[in-house]
């Protein structure tokens, strides 16, 4: 993806004290071996909640969650409606400010920064009720996300000398764009504007539009409600190589049981606001605490 | 890939069917105004300053309109202080390079430092006054340019500062209008020698039999058009890059924009500040030199930001060109047509009655004696315009809530978006290729 070429983000990541091995990860080719490797080799853990609460007047929408997230995982957050899943996604990319609790990202304390510093720190989510930019193509949607460019300077794009490197760098943003829209199966809509898409083609092209920011770690909110069974699969497909490829972690809200189980190696149950269990998914089958909140006996 | 070329493709990308819109709109009124000036028994130098007149006014307010659209068109910041930054470009260019002996006295600078200085007035002032208010939500900021705007009017308005803003009668030492400066060796005479570069100019008008007030005034009336294409050309471009999709994006959805990194803040900040120095550029041209050179108080008064903002709705906020029609149209037809409509109309038919009030205009109507009406209307053309603007507005918000140009589609991004530019799909589809070299980035 393209280069973040001046942002003062990349100048203070911090060395990674809590991944002292993860440039040495060598990702076993084989798909079964994945999830053993996994579990074998020790990983940093970008991702810590701690003490994390948020109260909107009287409701308490997350009370006291503590969870962690380890590097280039694929980590399900579930819980019923309404168990502060949402909310505390909202808390950890500074979309809300926690009522208390921290939230530490790659070792740094990130609780109550700005949405833009934390996204551009590599820690990008989705919404879920996506939130398309209605009044741009689905393009323009993808050409928006990715950071530092250089004609986000007025004097830039506006200076004949100038330009041209700004032309330059949207031409390779444009054939990204492009190509990313292809492998989401949406290229064909690349003109349309994005308000006229259906609910299952926005939340792909919210996906998408995250992607091309070059994240780190993704927060997915709901990401594949609505999307057809095979366009899932492809995606996650898509998920488990990156992880093994680019080590990004995800944390994924979802209320479909057999994704999760399927694909996490790492399940996180939230119920009214606090950390029920976590564990494997065969764990979290066998706690019969979870299977009653939530699973209502059917597993 | 040359530069020329570069700025070629540019040109006919941006130009190709808006600039044959604007050009038709402003021939438009040309023939309209001559036509008005045939009708009325204008001799030709008369209809000349007549559409001079009206497309200067058109100028100066599509200036004007195309500073807030960069606000409030793309980044959806609502500033309704528009006449207060104008006034602070006005009275600081006038202030800067005033004549130190006048009264009350300027600093005497040379013009295009009082112009900078006026605009990076307006812009600092905008910055100051909206920073706080940025950050919270947008009926704050509303709120607060609005009330910076009065406080502007206000300050100049106050007698405590007279000897430095002129108080309530205004700031009468202006800087002299540059088109004299070049024309005429002696600037503040209209009658004195020409210089070199105004003696060709001056005899070619003299043989036409144009005076030649109306000659600086029709050189003055072209330099603003040439600024306002400029304006233009520079707008187009922010729209088109990087900045102007990010702007675009915090209009649609700033939450979004936020968790997709983007310092929404910060754009907020420069895209405000940069319409407000524009607007600052439009006070100057409009009211601190030129034909309708007067910088008084009442000249800033809300109405202004008001029409400013009508006439971006009747263009289409969003379009920069949207921007340039829909000041125009409402300068020349809400503003100047209505005076001259009613001038025909009463030296067509012998509208004579003069009736006080309304009633006394209609009571006649019942006995079949249309005249008091006529009379009344024609008497009333002033207020009855503003009724008109009134219904205007409300059948476009109704009707047409995007304005004349179908407005906020306009494409945030310096290369082509279209189907074509696909990777390695150009070869399979010949046709729609063919048109698309013209963004001079291959
Ligand atoms: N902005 C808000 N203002 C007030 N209350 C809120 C707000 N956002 C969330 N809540 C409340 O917080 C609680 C948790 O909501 P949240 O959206 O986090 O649930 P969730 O786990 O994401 O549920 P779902 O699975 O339905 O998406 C709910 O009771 C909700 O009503
Ligand atoms: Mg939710």
């Amino acid at each position: 993806m393209s280069e973040r070429s001046d942002g003062p983000a990349d100048a203070n990541l911090p060395d990674d004290v809590d991944a002292p091995d993860t440039e040495d990860l060598e990702p076993e080719a084989d798909d079964s071996a994945v999830e053993e490797a996994a579990k074998r080799v020790p990983r940093g853990v970008p991702l810590k909640v701690e003490g994390l609460r948020k109260e909107f007047g009287g409701i308490t929408a997350v009370d006291g969650a503590t969870f962690s997230v380890e590097e280039a995982s694929l980590t399900g957050l579930i819980g019923p409606n309404g168990a502060g899943k949402s909310t505390t996604f909202n808390c950890i990319t500074g979309v809300h400010e926690p009522t208390a609790g921290t939230v530490q990202f790659r070792g740094e304390d990130i609780t109550g920064e700005r949405p833009h510093a934390i996204a551009n720190r590599g820690l990008v989510r989705t919404f879920q009720i996506a939130r398309e930019l209605d009044e741009m193509t689905v393009l323009e949607n993808l050409m928006l996300a990715p950071g530092h460019q250089r004609g986000e300077s007025i004097t830039r794009s506006v200076l004949p000398g100038l330009r041209g490197d700004v032309v330059r760098q949207e031409s390779e943003l444009r054939e990204d764009a492009w190509e990313t829209l292809e492998f989401f199966e949406i290229d064909h809509l690349a003109g349309e504007y994005a308000g006229n898409l259906s609910g299952g083609q926005r939340k792909l092209l919210e996906l998408a539009r995250a992607l091309m920011t070059d994240p780190e770690m993704m927060l997915l909110d709901e990401a594949f409600a609505g999307v057809n069974p095979t366009l899932e699969e492809k995606l996650l497909d898509r998920i488990h190589d990156l992880r093994e490829q680019e080590d990004l972690t995800f944390l994924l809200v979802e209320h479909d049981m057999d994704l999760i189980m399927e694909n996490c190696e790492h399940v996180i149950v939230m119920h009214q606001g606090r950390v029920l269990d976590e564990g494997t998914p065969e764990e979290i089958k066998a706690n019969e605490d979870v299977v009653e909140a939530y699973l209502g006996g059917e597993v | 890939m040359s530069a020329v070329d570069d700025a070629r493709g540019v040109l006919e990308r941006v130009f190709a069917p808006d600039a044959v819109k604007v050009f038709a709109m402003f021939a438009g009124i040309w023939l309209l105004f001559y036509w008005f000036g045939n009708q009325l028994g204008y001799t030709d130098p008369f209809i000349l300053a007549l559409v001079r007149r009206v497309t200067f006014l058109s100028a100066v307010y599509a200036l004007a309109v195309l500073a807030l659209n960069i606000q409030w068109g793309y980044a959806g910041l609502f500033n309704i202080g528009v006449a207060g930054f104008m006034a602070v470009g006005a009275y600081g260019t006038a202030m800067l390079s005033g004549s130190p002996g006048g009264s009350p006295p300027g600093l005497g600078l040379p013009l295009p430092l009082g112009v900078l200085g006026g605009v990076l007035a307006a812009t600092v002032i905008g910055l100051v006054a909206a920073l706080p208010a940025l950050r919270l939500k947008a009926d704050y900021l509303a709120i607060v340019t609005v009330a910076i705007s009065e406080i502007i009017r206000i300050t100049f308005n106050s007698p405590a500062f007279a000897n430095v803003t002129g108080g309530a009668s205004g700031f009468d030492n202006l800087p002299t209008n540059p088109v004299r400066t070049l024309l005429l060796t002696e600037p503040g005479s209209i009658i004195s020698d020409p210089t070199p570069l105004g003696q060709p100019i001056f005899s070619l008008a003299t043989e036409y039999g144009i005076q030649r007030l109306t000659v600086v005034n029709t050189v003055y009336t072209v330099g603003t058009l040439v600024v306002l294409l400029g304006v233009y050309l520079l707008l187009e471009r922010i729209g088109r890059s990087p900045f102007g999709r990010v702007l675009k994006a915090i209009r649609e959805d700033e939450v979004a924009t936020r968790s997709l990194g983007k310092d929404t803040q910060n754009f907020k900040v420069r895209a405000f500040g940069l319409g407000c120095g524009l607007m600052g550029l439009a006070g100057i041209l409009w009211y601190a030199m030129g034909p309708r050179a007067s910088i008084v108080p009442v000249n800033f008064r809300p109405e202004l930001t008001f029409y400013i903002f009508i006439a971006l709705i009747i263009g289409g906020s969003g379009s920069n060109t949207g921007s340039i029609l829909g000041g125009a149209l409402f300068a020349s037809l809400l503003f100047e047509a209505p005076p001259r409509i009613a001038a025909i109309i009463g030296d067509r038919f012998d509208v004579a009655a003069d009736p006080a009030n309304l009633v006394e205009a209609l009571a006649p109507v019942v006995e079949g004696d249309l005249m008091p009406l006529a009379g009344f209307l024609l008497n009333n053309i002033d207020t009855l315009r503003f009724i008109g603007m009134g219904v205007l507005l409300i059948l476009l918000v109704q009707r047409r809530p995007e304005g004349l140009l179908g407005a906020r589609k306009e494409t945030a991004s310096a290369v082509s978006l279209a189907d074509d530019t696909r990777p390695g799909t150009a070869p399979e589809r010949p046709t729609a290729a063919a048109d698309g070299g013209g963004d001079g980035d291959e």
